[in-house]
This record gives structure tokens, C-alpha cells and sequence, in this order.
């Protein structure tokens, strides 16, 4: 009586093929992102050494270093987190916690979207024209973090507001129902229990940030500068702009040369990374529900 | 009650409102245009357990809720007539609603204890209206005294650092209980605060609100009619968003005046 039908058996191998599909896919994602990292540590490995890490480039930047770039990219991803962080997650709150259900809040929102879906060579030019000449901030720092914040503030909202969504409403009503205003509520509930959710579009939007070339090449970054930033209303070098120039730019680079930039840059990408994902675990491991 | 002058011209003033701990005349309330109260005129007698009965949808959480004003946290509701609670109309625009939960405490159907220890669980809500920062004796007295109250000290006493998430569902109830103790209110409304639990669960809680008599006016929603029977002392049975009948739980069981309710009793609805 336990035998398999033909339609059994049908669905079986239905159930096959969807199977073989999904994992294909899965499979052809993996593949590229392996590959992407084979040819940088293969070809730009040999290029790399602490004095290609700690010196500044020279002959034309065919030979030499990355140091200036790399201090560089240091500088605008942190005063880029710096200024769109504290604004991203104050206007998440706002929206999460405070904004009454209605048309405006939802424009508010589709319009957050949209802005996620601008592209960067845009944010570039909103950035010349808004901090570079208007607010007269010039060719610096300032400027181009800025656009760089402006550009990944959307990421930072919507990931905020998710994971501030996801704390358990009951948790809020049962603070209310002691009395607790919403500050309360979001400052010993919400928060702490989002903190985890919300570092993760910050790690997103640092890869993003120090990968972006086209908003800070007319507002702050500059082709060769042989000394380091001094303050924000310097102009910089950065990775991602000194990997387009030395692999389209400069005549004569040794071939390991941009492979290295370019293997330096996600390096550090995925050590800042890797230490957002090691504080979001330890967060998450002390969540108590 | 944060100004005390509401005090004197309050119209519930000249009632003795020693005797009666929730007052409501002519409570209507809707939900957009859904009516869920109709003239609801109830006397809530303060220091004894009331239960309020009545099949789903009848209006018990809504008429739970609307005492403490939690909802109108919904924003698309509205209400007609008075709410007074211990002889203050709590629904004056000058009613500082703060004040308002501190004096009536909630309990829940599903136990939601904070994502915190059993500890800050416990304080948490002294800590909203003490607005100072309490010596470290001071605040492990109110933890004891609160979970002494709710028959819970014994268990937790040793683990008051660990997550109140981890503890039993019966324990958590008893936690959400123990939160609201420290900030001494007058009035605990809950929600079918059993219904969630299993039999012996249930039976632990029920005690512990019997052992709670007194002390508080308790408001207890139910499905279950055999607690209201054994857990009340006044019973109000609802249907359709109207008071049917409100009697000492025992003559409402054994001589119902109505016919909703011996129906509802006996079981031929609900």
C-alpha cells in the first residue's frame, strides 16, 4: 500500500529539478565573487609589501606606493559615517517611532527609496554644485564625504527602520502601558535591540563609501597629492580613485600595480567589515529574546 | 493626578470615590465607524476582583483598554461619555496620561516581559517615574519586595541577572505582574492574563491574584468561566459592546436576571 504513484514519482523529479536550479544559481554567485578575489591575490599579490602600503607613489605613479590614497579613503569613509550615521538613525527613529501612519509618511518613505536609487555620478554633481559651490566648502574632504553621506543615507535609514520594525511591538506596548514615553521606549527597548540591525547598514555603506570613485572625483579627491590630508578642507587621495587612474590614466604601470590597489582596497573593505560583523555578534549574542 | 487641583473640581469629586474605583457613564466608543461600546455604565467596586465576561468581539479588551487610554495609541479612535478612575475623569485634555498608568497597571495575554533581566524587568518601570538614580540597596529592596508579592522571589532570587525571556511562561506572567508592583498603583487590569498558560500555570496565577486581593483593585478579563467563577468577586458579563449584567459573581452563576447571560453560561454561544 506504501508503493509511489506515477504522480509521485512526478513530483519527485519536479522536486529535483527546482532543487538543481536554486543551487546552480547559488552556485553562479559564488563563483564570480571567487574569482574576482583569485586574479587580485594572483596578479597583485607580488605587489604587495609594507613599503608598497606605507610609501607614496612615485615616477608617475608607476612604481611606488599607495599610502596618501589609502589615508585617504580612511579619512572620507570616516567623516562620511560620521555625518550621515547620527542623521540616518535620527531620521529612522523618527519615521519608526514617531511618524504618525500617513500620506506624507509614506511619501517620505518612497522618496528615501528613490534616493537609494540615484546614481552616484548624479550624487557627484548635486555635490559639486550644493557643497563645493555653494556652500563654498571647495574641492576637500568636507565636501566629498558630504556626498558620500548624502549618497548612503538612504541605506542607513531603511536598514535602521527595519531592524527598529522588528523589535517585537509587544515589548513597546508593554513600556507604554507603564508609562514610559517613546523616548523611554527607544532609548531602553528599541535601541538596544536594533543596534545589531542597524550596524549592518553602516557595514554596508562602508564597503560603499570607500569603493564610490565617481562622487568624491569632482568634490574632494584629487589624482596625485605626495602628502597626507591635515584637516577636512584638504583635498585627498583615495583608493578607489587612484585604481581608476593607475589602471586607465598613466601610461607604463607595471601590470601588478593596479591589481595591488585594487586587492589593498578590498582588503580593507572586508577588514572594516569583518570587525562591524565581529561587534554586531557580540551585540546579537547579548540580546535577550 | 499631577495637579492636585484636579482633585478639587473634578466632577467625580463628591463621589465617594473610596467606594468605586472605575466609573464610566454613557462609554461609547468606535473604531473608525465600527461601535464597539454602547452606553456602557459600569461601578467598579474598589479592593475586589471583577472579572468581565462575554464571547469574543464583545468588547471586554476594548472597555479594558479605554481605562487606562492605551487605546488611543490607535489614533482612529473616539469616545463618547466619561471614563473616572478612583474619582477622576481620565479623560480630560489636562490628564497627564503617565500619571494615569502609573496608578493603573496592565497585564497581558501573551507575557511580554522587557528583552532585559528579571532584575531591570522589575525596576524598570520605578526607574520611568523615579526620574533619579536609585542606590544599588534601595533598588535590590524594591526587586525582592515586588517578587515577594508575586510568589516569584524564591525562584529567581539566584538567577536575577539572567534574561527574563528565559523564564517560564508562568514565571513571566507573574514578572509582568511584579513590574508594575514597585510603583504602587491602585488598579491591575489584565487581560485574560491566563489564557496563554497551561492548567497548573494557570491555577499558580489565579492564586496569585487571589493573594493580590486587597491590595488592588483588580479588573480581569476572561473567556474562561470557571474563573471568573472562582476568581472574582463581582462579575460583568458583555455582548455585542453592551453591559448586560453586572452582579457578585456568585448570583450572576447561580440566578442570572438575564437571558443573554444564562444563555451565555450555560454555553449555548461563545
Amino acid at each position: 500500500m506504501f508503493e509511489s504513484t506515477a504522480l509521485n514519482d512526478k513530483n519527485r523529479r519536479v522536486e529535483k529539478l527546482w532543487r538543481l536550479l536554486f543551487c546552480a544559481m547559488t552556485v553562479m554567485l559564488v563563483v564570480p565573487v571567487l574569482l574576482i578575489l583569485g586574479v587580485l591575490v594572483v596578479k597583485g599579490g607580488p605587489a604587495i609589501s609594507m613599503d608598497f602600503l606605507f610609501t607614496d607613489p612615485t615616477d608617475g605613479m608607476t612604481a611606488g606606493g599607495v599610502f596618501p590614497a589609502l589615508i585617504g579613503t580612511v579619512w572620507l569613509v570616516a567623516v562620511a559615517l560620521l555625518l550621515s550615521v547620527p542623521l540616518g538613525v535620527a531620521a529612522a527613529l523618527y519615521l519608526s517611532e514617531y511618524a504618525p501612519d500617513n500620506l506624507l509618511t509614506r511619501i517620505i518613505n518612497l522618496a528615501i527609496i528613490n534616493l537609494a536609487g540615484v546614481p552616484s555620478i548624479v550624487h557627484a554633481l548635486f555635490g559639486v554644485g550644493a557643497f563645493v559651490i555653494f556652500f563654498q566648502f571647495g574641492t576637500s574632504i568636507l565636501a566629498a564625504s558630504l556626498t558620500l553621506a548624502v549618497m548612503t543615507l538612504p541605506v542607513v535609514i531603511v536598514a535602521t527602520r527595519e531592524s527598529m520594525q522588528s523589535v517585537p511591538h509587544a515589548f513597546r506596548e508593554a513600556c507604554w502601558n507603564m508609562g514610559a514615553t517613546r523616548w523611554q521606549t527607544i532609548r531602553h527597548v528599541v535601541l538596544p535591540n536594533s543596534i545589531s540591525g542597524i550596524l549592518t547598514g553602516v557595514i554596508l555603506e562602508v564597503s560603499r563609501t570607500a569603493g564610490e570613485t565617481a562622487p568624491i572625483m569632482f568634490t574632494g579627491a584629487a589624482l596625485f597629492l605626495p602628502y597626507l590630508p591635515q584637516s577636512v578642507w584638504d583635498q585627498t587621495m583615495a583608493m578607489s580613485l587612484h585604481l581608476f587612474v593607475v589602471a586607465t590614466q598613466v601610461p607604463g604601470v607595471p601590470e601588478h600595480l593596479p591589481f595591488g590597489v585594487a586587492l589593498v582596497l578590498i582588503s580593507m573593505v572586508l577588514a572594516m567589515n569583518a570587525v562591524s560583523i565581529g561587534f554586531r555578534m557580540y551585540l546579537r549574542g547579548k540580546k535577550k529574546w | 493626578m499631577a495637579d492636585p487641583s484636579a482633585l478639587a473640581d473634578s466632577p467625580g469629586a463628591d463621589s465617594p470615590a473610596a467606594e468605586y474605583a472605575i466609573r464610566t457613564r454613557d462609554l461609547n466608543l468606535w473604531y473608525g465607524t465600527f461601535q464597539a461600546l454602547f452606553d456602557v455604565d459600569l461601578d467598579i467596586k474598589d479592593g475586589i476582583i471583577t472579572s468581565l465576561i462575554g464571547p469574543s468581539g464583545c468588547g471586554k479588551s476594548t472597555l479594558l483598554r479605554s481605562i487606562n487610554r492605551i487605546i488611543d495609541r490607535l489614533g482612529y479612535v473616539r469616545t463618547t461619555g466619561s471614563i473616572e478612575v478612583l474619582g477622576h475623569d481620565v479623560q480630560r485634555d489636562d490628564v497627564e496620561l503617565v500619571q494615569v498608568r502609573k496608578q493603573v497597571g496592565m497585564v497581558f495575554q501573551r507575557p511580554n516581559p522587557l528583552p532585559l533581566s528579571i532584575r531591570d524587568n522589575v525596576i524598570f518601570g520605578y526607574r520611568l517615574h523615579s526620574g533619579e538614580k536609585i542606590s544599588k540597596d534601595r533598588r535590590d529592596e524594591i526587586v525582592e519586595d515586588a517578587l515577594q508579592q508575586v510568589l516569584l522571589w524564591d525562584q529567581v532570587k539566584d538567577r536575577l541577572g539572567s534574561p527574563a525571556t528565559a523564564l517560564s511562561l508562568e514565571e513571566q506572567q507573574k514578572l509582568c505582574i511584579a513590574r508594575l508592583l514597585p510603583v504602587k498603583p491602585a488598579l491591575l487590569l489584565m487581560d485574560e492574563p491566563c489564557s496563554a498558560l497551561d492548567p497548573e500555570a494557570t491555577s499558580a496565577v489565579e492564586e496569585l491574584i487571589w493573594e493580590l486581593r486587597g491590595r488592588f483593585t483588580i479588573v480581569i478579563v476572561t473567556h474562561n468561566m470557571a474563573q471568573a467563577r472562582r476568581a472574582s468577586d463581582e462579575c460583568v458579563f458583555m455582548l455585542m459592546g453592551k453591559v448586560i449584567e453586572h452582579s457578585p459573581t456568585e448570583r450572576m452563576f447561580v440566578t442570572p436576571t438575564a437571558q443573554e447571560t444564562s444563555d451565555y453560561i450555560e454555553g449555548r454561544y461563545g
